[in-house]
């Protein structure tokens, strides 16, 4: 099953500096392994033994995994995992 | 309406229905019209809760220097209530937010600095908890972490919403301070058995997040998870994609965060009719769209204004 996963600036020198590579897995925390099979050292910076870290930001189709399954978040074929820096917000 | 004084007229907003952009007669939704307050955003409300808390606390002294992390709305509801009640204002704002705003502000009589770009409200906020501490005198509200913040929701917004729709299953908004959301949160849940709260949070472009350390992030202290049913990220191109909607379907002129709270609205109604549920989701509108008309927002393609959007805060 191929997962999308769209890579921060920050942690595209995992990546070769790609915005976004692909990964397999049926859940979330399956997708991040087999990321660092490929990108190796990338999944340390993503989870901890909690879990996700606390200032990261992991969407999946623009839902917060937080509010799904957090790790455990069953993901298929074509879903789009987006992980993003927590940020202050603007406008407030 | 008649009011002492325009301090005095903060809130009461209208509700009103969007019955084009509704999918159905059961499924209905509803924008808080918060651009109806004195400064023309929903901000007026956690500022003077804020600054009128301080006054209880005896933080805030007559002449007194406020100073706060802001990229505009909160800043220049501040600096109305500052004016009128006699204080001085210290806004720090990212150098990358809109002219308007830093025009309304300097208006009101507010002194502005400026943070780096990059970093957005992040570096702002850290730029302001050093000057707080260099400045042991003036006052840093710090709504990021004032309850007075997420209270004045919880006492004005929440109950206002609940009045005009009691019938309410969903409600919708930005998530910036989290203020709205915890405040209005907290009262629905407290009043409404089942309501959902669902957070739309603006996804910005590379430039903002781009020096971002995964490490060193924020979380505003007011947040609590637990007050929220979900949290949708919502791209700058969805958000312009809405705002732009509104208008042209309900003739409502927003800012681009109403587009982004907007798009996990309608995401919320279509889940409602695939369920065959009834719902009545309630949305803010967090503030017009004046202050955002030098950004290209509401000109040529959607591709051109998100462009022109790229690396600006939009929310």
């Amino acid at each position: 099953m191929a997962i999308e996963v769209r890579i921060p600036t920050i942690l595209r020198n995992y990546t070769d500096g790609a915005k976004a590579v692909s990964a397999e897995g049926a859940t979330l925390s399956e997708v991040f392994g087999d990321l660092d099979v490929r990108h190796p050292g990338i999944r340390e910076r993503l989870v901890d033994e909690a879990g996700l870290r606390r200032f990261v930001n992991v969407y999946l189709n623009d839902e917060d995994v937080r509010f799904l399954g957090g790790l455990g978040t069953p993901v298929s074929d074509g879903d789009t995992v987006t992980v993003l820096p927590a940020v202050a917000g603007g406008m407030r | 309406m008649r009011f002492d004084s325009l301090i005095d007229s903060v809130g009461r907003t209208p509700l009103v229905g969007l019955p084009r952009l509704s999918p159905s007669a059961d499924v209905r939704i509803w924008a808080k019209l918060e651009d109806r307050n004195p400064t023309g955003s929903v901000k007026d409300r956690p500022a003077l809760w804020m600054i009128e808390q301080a006054e209880k606390d005896g933080l805030l002294t007559p002449g007194a220097t406020i100073l706060e992390p802001t990229s505009g709305n909160t800043g220049i509801a501040l600096a109305m209530s500052a004016r009128l009640k006699g204080y001085k204002l210290i806004c720090v704002m990212p150098e990358n937010t809109s002219e308007e705003r830093r025009q309304l502000l300097r208006m009101w009589g507010a002194e502005i600095i400026s943070s780096p770009a990059a970093g957005g409200s992040n570096e702002a906020v850290r730029v302001a908890k050093g000057l707080a501490e260099a400045n042991p005198s003036w006052v840093m509200l710090y709504q990021y972490g004032n309850p007075a913040n997420w209270r004045a929701h919880y006492d004005t917004t929440g109950p206002e919403i609940l009045e005009d729709l009691p019938t309410i299953t969903h409600f919708v908004a930005g998530l910036g301070t989290t203020g709205t959301l915890m405040g209005v949160g907290r009262f629905l849940r407290e009043q409404v058995p089942g309501v959902r709260i669902v957070a739309a949070e603006p996804r910005y472009g590379e430039l903002v997040y781009g020096l971002r350390n995964v490490d060193e992030g924020f979380v505003p202290e007011l947040y609590d998870p637990e007050v929220l049913t979900t949290r949708y990220s919502v791209t700058s191109a969805d958000a312009l994609r809405r705002t732009r909607e509104l208008l042209a379907t309900e003739g409502i002129f927003a800012g681009i965060s109403t587009g982004c709270a907007l798009h996990a609205a309608l995401g919320m109604a279509d889940k409602a009719v695939k369920a065959g549920e009834r719902a009545d989701i309630a949305f803010i509108v967090a503030d017009g769209g004046w202050k955002y008309l030098s950004t290209g927002a509401y000109e040529g393609t959607l591709d051109e204004a998100e462009e022109r959007l790229e690396g600006q805060l939009w929310a």
